[in-house]
């Protein structure tokens, strides 16, 4: 039997489906002042009630809570969401993110306090600098996103500072994370998309004709989301800049640089980490999240304020910041999550960290040789990093697709790993195990996964069966999709 | 996979069919079977003045969403509204009910535009 699967499964009604009439969870006392009348209070105004359902306490609770078991956890299960690191929360961080120093910390308290606190930021912030290779960290940003947009309004601060404004545009190779383009458009930069060379990397000549003077810079993803480290990244760099252009580089796979090699040392001005992909901390899914930014020293004056300084022995905000671009959170960040952030870095330590990086490529590498005398590995002459990508060409002469294949693992109790990406892939899967999986699992995955390519297209359309939710019609989900609740 | 000697090709899997003045735009056989099921088809407004290989709308599949691009310059005269509630015609009828935009040009233009044979075309998909 499978770790991850579900016990009891219920058909789970919406609250709206639940709802009876006059049930309630909180008695209110009896209103002791002149009751008005809504009508009298908003007269024309007034709007139809919404209807809302009526329900107990321990009714919708145990809606939430039987919500809450159909997640699929990595506290529950294998989870190789490639691209996105899906990476195993170690409990003690939660102590440590517990502990009433920080979670009864206040933003407004006097000056001069929560040196505890704002300590362990500094510390951060120059740790992450370290293990980069940057001149220093902002750790204001909310989320891995919130990082990219930072980023690169950083960059364009850096230009406009130039007196060049001229630089609109930005370089984002196929290869990149997927977030970019959104990134570059939100922060008005047009994406230019910078096609991959045959062998799935960076082509230095294509690079040379694309990078002229509208290029604000580029966005490198390394590894690239088809797992393989871009050989001639310092070239790279070295030819952005010589034309008056910086790199971004998107920090989504830290997870296979920690310890080994550091971007700063490549060629990077800035990047940004998300401490959840690369050091553990709970995954935000809209959710408090945190994207520090690193950069070099060019960009220090932009960076956003306050900045954490040191200042007699103790860690003071400073504001003085002429020409920095402002504020782009409130307080100190999302501190929850960058205290987690910290205890996994000082828990595991420099060699720990650089440990952890060799066990992820490790693993990643052990399933591409589980797998790859079964299914097609696309540029299978460089080593994979930290991530897999396997496609479903051989399967496809048996009409059986990468979508089949997600949702037999998913019979089976895994999550599937990343589907349909990269694009510049056809058919892609994208695998990536993380550090901390054991060779038990690793192997049992792999059996799961071929025994799942040699079945035929009939077996595997009819599955998922056991899981809460059976195989959806995807396509009539997206062309009519249902979202409002209607009695 | 269908391709019509009609009609011309561009390497990112348009067809375009040529009279006159008029230009229809839609995309290939070989491109909607790459994509899949097509579930969200974005164009332009009727009227916009376009240039030659931007990007004049976005196809959505299950799987990707990818751009439409447009080999030619020139004025938008109609787009296939059908396509708002059926973007499923683009599986089904790629060259016919599937097409996607009509605009004016001048026919000078086209000694500029990149354009393939349906046989240039089949190799050209080939070798893809």
């Amino acid at each position: 039997m499978n770790p991850g699967k579900a016990g009891l499964v219920f058909h789970e009604p919406l609250l709206f489906e639940l709802g009876g009439q006059n049930k309630r969870g909180v008695e209110l006392p009896e209103m002791d002042l002149p009751i008005i009348s809504d009508e009298e209070l908003l007269g024309g105004n007034l709007r139809q009630s919404p209807n809302l359902p009526e329900l107990s306490e321990p009714e919708v609770v145990r809606h939430f809570t039987r919500l809450s078991q159909w997640n699929y956890s990595l506290d529950g299960g294998f989870y190789p969401l490639g691209s996105c690191t899906m990476k195993y929360n170690p409990k003690m961080a939660e102590v440590a993110a517990n502990l009433d120093g920080f979670a009864q910390a206040h933003p407004y308290a006097p000056h001069g306090s929560n040196q505890g606190l704002k300590r362990l930021l500094f510390e951060l912030q120059n740790d992450l600098a370290e293990i980069s290779g940057m001149d220093t960290v902002c750790l204001h940003p909310a989320a891995g996103s919130h990082g990219e947009l930072l980023g690169l309004m950083l960059i364009r601060a850096y230009h406009n500072h130039r007196g060049d404004s001229a630089r609109t545009q930005i370089l984002i190779p196929d290869s990149a994370h997927g977030t970019n383009p959104s990134s570059a458009s939100i922060c008005h930069l047009d994406a230019i998309t910078l096609p991959s060379g045959p062998d799935g990397l960076i082509d230095l000549n294509t690079l040379d004709q694309m990078m002229n003077e509208k290029i604000a810079g580029i966005m490198i993803t390394n590894p690239n989301t088809c797992g393989l480290f871009e050989e001639r990244i310092k070239e790279v760099c070295d030819l952005v800049h010589a034309r008056g252009g910086l790199v971004y580089l998107d920090g989504a796979n830290m997870n296979a640089m920690v310890g080994v090699t550091r971007p700063g040392d490549f060629g990077a001005d800035v990047l940004h980490f998300n401490t959840h992909k690369t050091f553990a901390t709970p995954h935000g899914g809209g959710g408090p999240g945190a994207g520090p930014v690193g950069v070099k020293a060019i960009l220090e004056p932009f960076l956003p304020k306050p900045v954490l300084v040191e200042r007699n022995g103790k860690v003071e905000w400073n504001n003085d910041r002429p020409r920095s671009i402002g504020k782009v959170r409130s307080f100190y960040g999302n501190v929850g999550v960058l205290i987690r952030a910290w205890t996994y870095i000082r828990s595991l330590g420099p060699k720990g960290l650089r440990q952890m990086t060799l066990n992820a490529v490790t693993n990643a590498n052990y399933l591409k040789a589980l797998l790859e005398d079964h299914f097609e590995v696309p540029f299978k002459q460089h080593r994979a990093m930290h991530e897999v990508l396997l496609t479903d060409k051989r399967q496809k002469e048996n009409h059986v697709s990468t979508l089949d294949l997600a949702k037999g693992l998913i019979e089976a109790g895994y999550h599937p790993p990343t589907i349909y990406f990269p694009l510049v892939v056809e058919g892609a899967m994208l695998i990536e195990p993380t550090e901390t999986e054991s060779k038990e699992t690793l192997d049992q995955f792999a059996q799961t996964l071929i025994e799942l390519g040699k079945k035929g297209h009939d077996e595997l359309a009819a599955l998922p069966k056991t899981a809460a939710v059976g195989r959806v019609d995807e396509v009539l989900a997206n062309r009519k999709p249902i979202l409002r609740w209607e009695a | 996979m269908e391709v019509r000697p009609e009609l011309k090709y561009t390497e990112e899997h348009e067809w375009i069919l040529i009279s006159g003045t008029e230009v229809t735009l839609g995309i290939t056989d070989f491109a909607q079977n790459k994509l899949g099921d097509i579930v969200f088809v974005e164009l332009p407004e009727e009227g916009t003045i376009i240039d030659a290989d931007e990007t004049v709308g976005n196809i959505e599949s299950v799987k990707a969403v990818s751009e439409i691009f447009c080999p030619i310059g020139g004025e938008i005269l109609s787009v296939n509204k059908d396509l708002e509630e059926e973007p499923d015609l683009v599986n089904s009828a790629p060259y016919d009910e599937g097409w996607m935009i009509k605009l004016k040009i001048d026919p000078a233009d086209l000694e500029l535009a990149k354009l393939m044979t349906h046989k240039e075309y089949q190799t050209f998909c080939a070798e893809d």
